[in-house]
């Protein structure tokens, strides 16, 4: 086809960040265009794969460009990072959700980044410093080598904290060592946390006794992301959500992880047959 | 063929549509019905008595002209059927496959009185299925540009109907879709065994070969709001056709366990992504021995069907009688052939689950029917007396709600209480200027030959409208949140409307 709607979805850049983790700029014009800080897409790299849900870490409006980070999790992340500069991807849809409910606060406000979902809090971290907050960003990981987008994360914020498990760079333990050590010194009006389930639950205990602003990205499982078939449900202040249509970004002192993390399980049996499948 | 004399034709029998075996079809997702063979057509046709004031066309949506196509059928003329069929209807093998015939033009079909109606779905079918086999589908006449373009917001059946109407009218078409293939709910929402794919992707091809434009992955609202395409996008005019897409849930314990499913999920993953071919497509259906569905509606029956096909023992709760359940009698009739358990009368009450939150069984309540409730079937009232079942797997399929993306991203478009899109019942008309609306957006959730018949209305409101011939201040658009939306404009019976306007209030208040 050839009319002016159709996007291309191809890599134009791709960088490793770290061991199977990979940096992306992909074509789709019209998405850059409408994307805001806090919503996703949903991709399918080849015909007969998987819907996943991805993050944004940022954009590029007049080029018209995404740009996401990928880790090699399941079979179709695993595809995608197989794809080389030049390749196109064979669906992308989006922008999805809502964006980060973001305001002009009287305290810091706290960017959490775990691992991949780093990225993802870039976009919210300029849009907070654009209206004039203080902005203070962590990044964990288990050792150094995997910290990533730590320099894009510097140029949108005043201060970046490190945390790797191992202590090889930065603070030894994790993101909530380093929230603990901000407490010490400020007041927090506004925290978001991206990354697995286990770390946003962890900085919303830390945060909830002391009535902090939470809020933490469910990228829940998620087929068609429009709010039509309802897999992403997430129980929020005892309501069923949909995390695609209400969210991402949620009140992490309403959220129950623990009926999340279970879910996230359901379908970790098929998905290991699907890459016995393929050899891999 | 020969000159039969009513009273012959009243006598013949009715010829059956032939079907695979329950015990071989239950093993694959091949269609159910074979079809009739050209003979057996004819020989049904033979059936209709070419009545002077048929009883079918009023109860047909989109008004066919059904003695007519019959007639040509009984004389052979196949090409001249489907002809006729098409002067009213652009989707005539998918309607003769999932249209509710029974409660339709069926219903007051005067042989239907004293034995079986003539069976109009299985000879449309058959016309439709001639042209496409034999190649014959020509072009209709399209009229000299107008110069002005339309956007139609999803290719469901609403969508693909509108498309073809206002092309037709010499408008240039953009259909929006939000998903990666056209088809909308024919595609994720109904099985293969009920329509096969290759039907519908060749009414899409039709519409391309029209002209029809085609966008995929481009979600309205988001991507593109209304506003960008009445403005910068230049469209002149646009069509809503988004569907009810939100599934609904019975807000009961443990329903967010793992292996509780929506209807629409279940189906998509297996229609939309080929979950069943998991492993060569990566979309995971993760589907127990035991499964339990919930609901009796033709969507109901399509995920009995499904799960049965996935190698399930499967059981049917439904919270009313089996006379009571909404589904299409042939779908149920199908169901029923197919070794599915039924425990009708039992209103499920919470889900177990155990310390995984994977499902376990399901508690039921058992019901007794009791006094009319509005919708004028006898209300299903608690006994006190329950049930506990083993379960693996349960699918919820009680209906969905408006998909709200659009009304939640464009505040002028005004919705009711339900989410449904509110439109002037004579021209479609929301209550933004330019865009109109029809099919599950504006009832809620009905079926395909509705939706079609009012994006038809709608198409040709739209064409009214772009030659200034209507106007959108004077459309009547209801504004009252307990205004229940459009249930059936076309000229219909006052009983038919009012039926389906109980089974719609029913449908909405089905969860609550």
């Amino acid at each position: 086809m050839s009319n002016r709607y159709v996007q291309s979805f191809k890599i134009l850049d791709k960088k490793e960040l770290c061991p199977n983790t990979y940096w992306y700029e992909i074509e789709a014009p019209f998405i850059a265009r409408k994307i805001e800080a806090g919503q996703f897409i949903i991709m399918k790299p080849f015909k007969k794969s998987e819907r996943i849900p991805l993050s944004i870490c940022g954009w590029d409006r007049e080029k018209g460009t995404l740009h996401i980070i990928v880790m090699s999790a399941g079979k179709t992340t695993r595809d995608l990072n197989e794809m080389q500069v030049g390749d196109c991807l064979s669906d992308i849809v989006g922008p999805l959700g809502q964006r980060s409910h973001i305001d002009k606060y009287h305290d810091a406000c706290v960017l959490i980044g775990g691992g991949y979902g780093t990225g993802a809090v870039i976009p919210t971290a300029r849009d907070l410093k654009a209206l004039g907050n203080r902005v203070i960003g962590i990044v964990g990981a288990r050792n150094k080598d995997l910290l990533l987008m730590v320099d894009e994360l510097k140029e949108v914020c005043d201060e970046v904290y490190l945390t790797t498990n191992d202590g090889s760079i930065g603070i030894e333990g994790f993101v909530t060592h380093a929230l603990e050590k901000i407490l010490e010194k400020e007041d927090i009006s506004y925290v978001l946390a991206v990354g697995p389930v286990p770390m946003m639950m962890a900085v919303t205990k830390l945060t909830e006794p002391k009535g902090i602003n939470t809020w933490v990205s469910l990228n829940a499982i998620m087929v068609d992301g429009t709010g039509m078939c309802g897999t992403c449900r997430v129980t929020v202040g005892g309501e069923t959500k949909f995390a695609c249509f209400h969210g991402p970004d949620f009140d992490g002192h309403k959220v129950d992880f623990d009926e999340l993390m279970k879910r996230q399980k359901m379908y970790v049996e098929v998905e290991k047959k699907a890459l016995e499948a393929v050899g891999k | 063929m020969a000159d039969l004399s009513n009273k012959e034709r009243m006598a013949l029998p009715m010829v059956e549509m032939p079907l695979h075996p329950a015990e071989e079809r239950v093993k694959n997702f091949d269609e159910v019905p074979i079809g009739y063979s050209p003979e057996q057509a004819q020989q049904e046709a033979q059936r209709c008595i070419q009545c002077k004031k048929p009883g079918c066309v009023p109860g047909c949506p989109v008004g066919i002209d059904i003695p007519g196509f019959i007639k040509f059928i009984e004389d052979g003329d196949y090409a001249g059927a489907v002809k006729r069929i098409r002067e009213t209807n652009f989707l005539p093998a998918i309607c003769g496959r999932v249209c509710p015939q029974d409660k339709q033009c069926q219903i007051d079909c005067v042989i239907g009185k004293k034995g079986h109606s003539v069976e109009i779905g299985s000879l449309e079918r058959f016309a439709a299925d001639y042209e496409r086999k034999n190649n014959i589908r020509i072009l209709p006449d399209i009229a000299p540009d107008t110069g002005k373009r339309v956007a139609v917001v999803g290719s469901g059946p609403a969508g693909l109907t509108a498309a073809y109407e206002l092309i037709r009218n010499g408008h240039a078409v953009t259909v929006f879709e939000a998903f990666h293939r056209p088809g909308g709910v024919l595609v994720y929402g109904i099985p293969r065994f009920r329509l096969p794919l290759d039907i519908i992707d060749s009414d899409v091809k039709f519409l391309e070969d029209m002209g029809v434009e085609f966008v995929y992955n481009m979600i309205i609202g988001k991507v593109l709001t209304l506003d960008d395409l009445l403005g910068e996008e230049d469209f002149d005019a646009v069509f809503i056709g988004s569907g009810a897409g939100l599934p609904k849930l019975l807000g009961i314990k443990g329903e967010n366990g793992n292996g509780v499913y929506s209807a629409n999920d279940y189906l998509t993953r297996i229609y939309l992504m080929h979950g069943n071919l998991f492993p060569e497509y990566t979309t995971p259906i993760v589907q127990g021995k035991r499964v339990g569905v919930i609901g009796a509606g033709n969507t109901g029956m399509d995920v009995i069907r499904t799960a049965k096909r996935l190698g399930g023992d499967v059981t049917c709760y439904y919270r009313r009688s089996h006379d009571q359940a909404p589904a299409r009698a042939e779908e149920l009739r199908h169901a029923e052939q197919e070794f599915i358990n039924w425990k009708f009368l039992s209103n499920p009450v919470e889900i177990i689950t155990d310390e995984n939150n994977n499902v376990t069984a399901i508690k039921c309540e058992k019901m007794k029917l009791g006094e009319p409730d509005r919708s004028g079937r006898k209300k299903p009232v608690g006994t006190g007396e329950f049930f506990v079942d083993e379960i693996d797997t349960i699918v919820f399929s009680l209906g969905c709600n408006v998909n709200p993306i659009i009304p939640s991203t464009d505040k002028e478009v005004g919705i009711n209480r339900w989410g449904i899109v509110m439109v002037d019942p004579k021209t479609y008309q929301t209550s933004k200027e330019g865009v109109f609306a029809g099919g599950d957006t504006v009832t809620g959730g009905s079926t395909v030959i509705l939706a079609m018949g009012q994006a038809k209305v709608a198409a040709e409101n739209i064409d009214k409208y772009l030659k200034g011939e209507i106007s959108w201040a004077e459309a009547k658009v209801p504004t009252d949140p307990d205004s229940p939306g459009v249930i059936w404009d076309v000229e219909m019976p006052k009983k038919k409307k009012d039926k389906i306007m109980k089974e719609n209030v029913d449908h909405r208040t089905a969860a609550s």
